[in-house]
């Protein structure tokens, strides 16, 4: 007998108590929603919310239409673009503060003044300092990851293992042989983290900048999810703005996990504890 | 491991010369040797005036109780730190003194850690293979081959492509000394590696390290504040004072080599038992009572 074949997770007890725990939710939500037509009094929260199943037709009817996955695509590609430049300064930057104590001691005051400003404080300040709506939202995106993906990587390096290090010297490993087999590897773990926690971030990041800037200016249909959540608040349409809710949890969702199998595959050491 | 195996290996141990005179690498001399932490400050003297003179191919024991700075003196050898006055010689060159308080850190003195070092995202053939692949003397495939058969000798055949977290703790401590081993060290350098071993997986890995050491004969520097560890292992106990760290007593272990656990029932072992275990005591009491004055 084969265990944790796909079939028989699909059929695991966890999968069906999540899908009976989802199942239970709408249930609740449609009741809640049609409770003033079901039962004759309004529920409080829930009675002022669209029901499930209206915001099921609603959602069928923009499957078709291009302009929703429009919204899906700019928001995806500023999460991601503002994700992988946080990516790619913040990893070396990180591991050079760690391994420098005079750049350590230089940067890290301004670092942590800097890290505590919510990136939606900078809003508009990076409308002011980039010449293009894009941009900015783009750089506020990646203020979001960024500082979550520097301060794990600096303190995943900086808690090496002391013996590590002197392991690999006693046996004649040079300074980039320690830097690439011991720091690198050491620290993939916190890059791992830090990468899934600061991607959570850039969505919430994103959706709320796409909002406040009116979404790349043009607004419409490549204003992002964050601006379709808004337009359709303007325009009076609360299905589409629980449709455009329930869209990002899904991008948020599938983009954490992408990250988590990536995570996995690079650290593969960490699968047998 | 199967009793075979172990008829195999006992066997094979009787034809190899297990005295240490064979050996001619591997003499270190600790002259002197002081070592105080934060000298201007708190000035904590861990070592005070230390000489030991340990022969090639010998397994001495160093035997203090927690906290003695036994692990400093380790260190100074290894050169992971320096040292305040005195001097250390391997095979008469000089490790650190006066001139050159810190030792360089090189593969013909390895450690073996008390929390055991072994890189976790490397598998237990690749963390074999690293000091060889380090040195690039050889080429890959060589070391690959030597390692495999250097595993198979220590009875690690099928774990090789396994992570170290995916073994048990007995089997990592055996990789990791057949890692020191793979880079042809003159001295091995354990500090408390067993410590957080249940008794019954220790007396396995005493006999395995005995084992391992009759095949690879090279001088071990051994720190233990494990009485019975010492006696079985030893050629030599150096009972060390409570700190600062200086030693205080030298019992001769006159069991001959090759041993087996049966000697832990015998006459002699008793007695030696007997002659250490006073002078161990009165030290850990001393660190005890030191201990309470400093809480």
């Amino acid at each position: 007998m084969k265990q944790g074949t796909f079939v028989s997770k699909l059929f695991s007890r966890a999968t069906l108590r999540g899908i009976f725990a989802i199942a239970l939710f709408i249930v609740i939500w449609e009741a809640g929603a049609r409770s003033e037509q079901w039962f004759g009094f309004r529920m409080p929260f829930l009675g002022l919310v669209p029901p499930p199943t209206d915001v099921a037709v609603s959602w069928a009817g923009l499957l078709g239409d291009a302009g929703y996955w429009q919204s899906w695509y700019m928001s995806f590609l500023r999460v991601f673009g503002g994700f992988l430049a946080a990516m790619l300064i913040g990893i070396p930057l990180g591991l050079f503060m760690a391994v420098n104590k005079t750049f350590y001691g230089i940067y890290f005051p301004t670092f942590e003044i800097m890290r505590p400003i919510p990136p939606l404080a900078w809003v508009p300040a990076s409308i002011i300092f980039w010449p293009t709506q894009e941009l900015s939202i783009a750089f506020v995106t990646f203020l979001g990851a960024f500082y979550t993906i520097v301060i794990n990587v600096l303190g995943g390096a900086r808690s090496i293992n002391k013996q590590f290090l002197q392991a690999a010297q006693s046996m004649g490993a040079s300074q980039w042989d320690i830097f690439r087999r011991i720091v690198l590897p050491a620290t993939l773990p916190s890059i791992v983290v830090g990468s899934a926690v600061g991607m959570g971030i850039t969505w919430e990041v994103v959706v709320a900048a796409e909002m406040i800037s009116g979404g790349g200016g043009s607004g419409g249909a490549s204003g992002g999810l964050g601006f379709f959540i808004w337009s359709s608040y303007v325009g009076g349409s609360y299905e589409q703005i629980v449709v455009g809710m329930i869209s990002i949890g899904i991008a948020g969702y599938f983009s954490s996990e992408i990250l988590r199998q990536l995570g996995g595959l690079l650290t593969p050491w960490l699968k047998t504890r | 491991m199967s009793a075979e195996m172990n008829q195999d290996t006992i066997a094979d141990v009787t034809k190899v010369d297990v005295t240490k005179a064979a050996v001619t690498k591997g003499a270190i001399k600790i002259d002197d040797v002081v070592k105080i932490y934060d000298p201007n400050g708190a000035a904590v003297m861990a070592v005070d005036h230390c000489s030991i003179d340990i022969p090639a191919g010998e397994i001495c024991m160093i035997v203090g109780p927690s906290g003695c700075g036994k692990t400093t003196l380790l260190n100074a050898i290894a050169g992971f730190h320096d040292i305040t006055s005195g001097s250390i010689h391997l095979d008469g060159e000089l490790l650190c003194g006066p001139e050159k308080p810190q030792a360089e850190p090189g593969s013909d003195r390895i450690v073996v850690f008390q929390n055991g070092a072994l890189f976790p995202w490397k598998t237990n053939l690749e963390n074999v293979a690293f000091g060889p692949m380090m040195a690039g003397k050889l080429g890959k495939k060589e070391i690959y081959d030597k390692a495999r058969a250097m595993m198979a000798d220590a009875g690690l055949s099928g774990t090789e492509n396994n992570y170290p977290g995916e073994v048990s703790s007995g089997l990592r401590r055996r990789v990791e000394i057949v890692r020191a081993l793979m880079n042809d060290p003159k001295v091995l350098l354990f500090d408390e590696p067993y410590r957080a071993l249940d008794s019954l997986t220790k007396s396995v890995m005493h006999e395995a390290l005995l084992e391992i050491y009759y095949r690879n004969k090279v001088t071990i520097f051994f720190i233990t504040h494990d009485l019975e560890e010492a006696i079985f292992l030893g050629h030599r106990l150096i009972i060390m004072s409570s700190r600062p760290c200086k030693p205080k007593k030298i019992v001769e272990v006159d069991i001959p080599h090759p041993r087996d656990y049966s000697v832990l029932t015998s006459q002699r072992f008793r007695e030696i038992m007997g002659e250490a275990k006073g002078v161990v005591h009165e030290e850990a009491q001393k660190a005890f009572a030191a201990g309470e004055r400093e809480g």
